[in-house]
């Protein structure tokens, strides 16, 4: 199997790995550098608990994807955000503190895939409509809250506005 | 060494250089390599072994594979490797080909159309593809890049079965390219599925409507299936150009379109049940569209 030299952003910081071709983003943020926050669920695409911001080389800002669905090769020059990017000198990001006062965490096995997700849409349209949240969190699967809570605490987190920290 | 868990089975990763290059290895290895986009279909069929593939060939960076533009004569053309969530926001696509646009954003989730694209969905085939039904109406044509060069083929020739293309080995996809639609045109997707969001198509229809002087009715419709079977349809309902359009030629039409459907019993839905939705949809769609241009 081929193997590959890449280099990349995550939260900022840049990491150098070697990495064989069919190892994903996932595995590569769980198994080899340890960022076990984005969380392993389906491996398919369906549940986005593997949720993570990628930018490839050239984007604007980053966007959501699911990682088990991304090769780490793919990502040779790329800015990779993940749950552990989101605070801030220990400050929580407005979409994480607002998620927490809703009562939006049970497992809390979905949460780092929701927060992405709603940091990426509150990036990209910082007012959604409720209906805009639920489009949103399509591909973000809980088995817990009924989602109500999650939704709450999105809307909230508009309310705070723009997080403090940096844009990775 | 990370061990691959639940990890993809192994392969090399292929970057080729230019297109040409890319055709070449794909030819070379025909039925071991595979060109890939998103990888959205391609991950999965590998993980759950439906799919083996000895070389991935990835094939987004090469020439004109990004590209997004219109031009107010020639129309739309939508580089292989561009994601539908960039189709489904560009100004250009919304303003004059909405349809294209409400298509590519029913599709799976909004992580999901980060990488899925328009062409892995043409090329993947699937009777159910989202974005099918509403690129047929279109008059949708593929750039292929073969060992021959590059060439064209009509979106309505292109589809020989389920997961079955006109693509021969060495094709690349290159481009999705939509001609002007005609003025004063309007089109709806309409999709069922199980929920309201995110989940595979039961039933999608497409309809498209546009004056036009020479059809005996003054107006011709098109309409596009997926789901329904085996490989996406386009059709063109006679009931609608032969005489007047009413609510009767609408229902006569409709009728038609279910009659020309051959859906199959699955774990969405009956074939009973599709045929009848297939009739309802297009009934609704083809009403919707018929008083947007008759008005």
């Amino acid at each position: 199997m081929s193997l590959h030299h890449i280099t990349l952003t995550i939260n900022g910081a840049v990491e150098r790995a070697t990495v064989p071709a069919n190892l994903t983003l996932l595995q590569l943020l769980r198994e080899t550098l340890a960022l076990t926050g984005t969380k392993n669920g389906c491996a398919a695409g369906e549940c986005g608990a593997c949720t993570v911001l990628l930018a490839l080389p050239g984007a604007e800002r980053g966007e959501p994807v699911n990682s088990c669905m991304v090769l780490a090769v793919e990502c040779d020059g790329a800015a990779v955000v993940t749950v552990e990017g989101l605070a801030h000198d220990h400050q929580l990001d407005p979409v994480q503190q607002a998620l927490l006062e809703a009562g939006g965490v049970q497992c809390g096995f979905c949460t780092p895939g929701v927060l992405i997700s709603a940091r990426a849409l509150l990036d990209r349209n910082p007012r959604p409509s409720e209906a805009e949240i639920r489009e949103a969190l399509v591909g973000n699967l809980c088995r817990c809250t009924g989602y109500l809570r999650i939704i709450a605490g999105i809307q909230a987190a508009a309310q705070l506005g723009a997080p403090a920290g940096p844009a990775a | 060494m990370v061990t691959a868990h639940p990890g993809l089975p192994e392969f090399d990763y292929v970057k080729p250089a230019s297109l040409a290059e890319a055709s070449r290895f794909l030819a070379e290895h025909a039925g071991a390599a595979r060109a890939f986009m998103g990888g959205t279909d391609i991950f999965v069929r590998l993980r759950d072994g439906a799919w083996q593939a000895q070389y991935l060939v990835d094939v987004k960076h090469l020439e004109g594979m990004q590209a997004l533009s219109f031009d107010p004569a020639a129309g739309l053309t939508i580089g292989a490797a561009v994601n539908l969530n960039r189709i489904n926001a560009a100004p250009s696509v919304r303003e004059h080909y909405p349809v294209l646009a409400e298509a590519a954003g029913t599709v799976a989730s909004y992580q999901l159309r980060t990488r899925a694209t328009l062409a892995g969905n043409v090329c993947n085939a699937s009777p159910a593809g989202d974005t099918l039904a509403a690129c047929l109406v279109l008059a949708g044509q593929v750039s292929v890049h073969g060992l021959a060069g590059p060439r064209q083929v009509a979106l309505k020739d292109f589809f020989r079965g389920p997961g079955k293309t006109a693509l021969q080995p060495g094709d690349v996809v290159t481009a999705l390219r939509f001609p002007l639609p005609p003025a004063g045109y309007a089109a709806k997707y309409l999709k069922l599925g199980r929920n309201t969001l995110g989940d595979l198509a039961i039933v999608g229809v497409a309809a498209l409507g546009y004056r036009e002087a020479a059809a005996a009715a003054g107006l011709r419709f098109r309409v596009g299936l997926a789901s329904v079977a085996p490989t996406p349809l386009l059709l063109e309902p006679a009931a609608l150009s032969a005489g007047p359009v009413d609510e009767a030629a609408l229902t006569a039409a409709a009728e038609a379109v279910a009659a020309a459907a051959a859906p199959i019993d699955d774990v969405r839905g009956s074939a009973e049940y599709r045929r009848l939705m297939v009739r309802n949809l297009a009934r609704q769609a083809l009403t919707e569209v018929w008083r947007k241009i008759a008005a």
